[in-house]
């Protein structure tokens, strides 16, 4: 019995070497239930609020996408009626351009904290599946629920009655 | 049924080659993501900046050839939602 090894099959371990050289090296995309890559290691521009034991909602922005434009007021109106119960709003802008951030910045006039990746580190590190994404983040810093865009009064609803459980869930135990 | 394995194997070690050698490795054709979308946002990038102009031309273009449509749909291209 001869043992050769016909040709197909070391065509096929090419194969496979080069498809593994083809395949992107990405990290998983965050999902429920994984922690938040921490957000003072992320090197963003600008001051990250306290977010300890906080109830958190963070969303992943940009100057030019409409959406994340309609999403502001809502964010805003949000942050008015929880920012006194424990939530905190960090909206993250993905703009490399800092003059267009700032003109964004400035329209809007958001009561919450804005900051900039200007890098893009921390939205490569979350994987954000399309523009905006927002989560929100229990206060043991677990990620509970995610909102890929932003659908206007649908994502609001959601929005609201998630948060109102994540609030209603008390501070983790020390 | 392990040779029709190796088969399929083979065709797809040949077609990797195939993108490799013609550029197509990773270098050359990572998919844009979503946060990276900035220029393909932006207005620029839009084919029809000037949609008065484009529905005379399109007027024009029917009126002559008695068609009508064909000329695809508006934006550019973020990708947004």
């Amino acid at each position: 019995m001869s043992a050769r090894r016909p040709v197909s099959s070391s065509i096929a371990w090419a194969a496979a070497a080069a498809l593994a050289a083809l395949a992107p090296a990405a990290p998983a995309p965050v999902a429920p239930g994984a922690a938040l890559p921490p957000l003072a290691a992320a090197g963003l521009d600008g001051t990250l609020p306290d977010t300890a034991g906080k109830v958190v909602l963070l969303d992943f922005w940009a100057s030019w996408c409409a959406p994340c434009k309609a999403s502001f007021p809502v964010y805003a109106q949000l942050d008015a009626a929880y920012r006194s119960r424990g939530l905190v709003i960090v909206a993250v802008s993905v703009d490399e351009s800092a003059p267009a951030y700032a003109s964004f910045v400035a329209r809007q006039r958001p009561p919450f904290a804005t900051l900039r990746d200007a890098r893009q580190r921390l939205v490569a590190a979350v994987q954000v599946p399309t523009m905006p994404t927002s989560y929100l983040v229990d206060r043991a810093g677990r990620v509970r629920f995610v909102h890929p865009g932003f659908h206007g009064a649908p994502t609001e609803r959601e929005l609201r009655r998630e948060i109102e459980a994540l609030l209603g869930e008390g501070a983790p135990a020390p | 049924m392990r040779r029709g394995l190796h088969l399929v194997l083979a065709v797809a070690a040949l077609g990797a080659a195939g993108a490799l050698l013609c550029g197509c490795s990773t270098a050359a054709a990572v998919r844009v993501r979503p946060w990276q979308r900035a220029a393909l946002a932006d207005e620029t990038m839009n084919p029809d900046r000037d949609p008065v102009g484009s529905a005379m031309i399109e007027h024009v273009y029917f009126s002559r050839e008695a068609a009508s449509g064909g000329q695809g749909v508006g934006g550019s291209g973020c990708g947004c939602n």
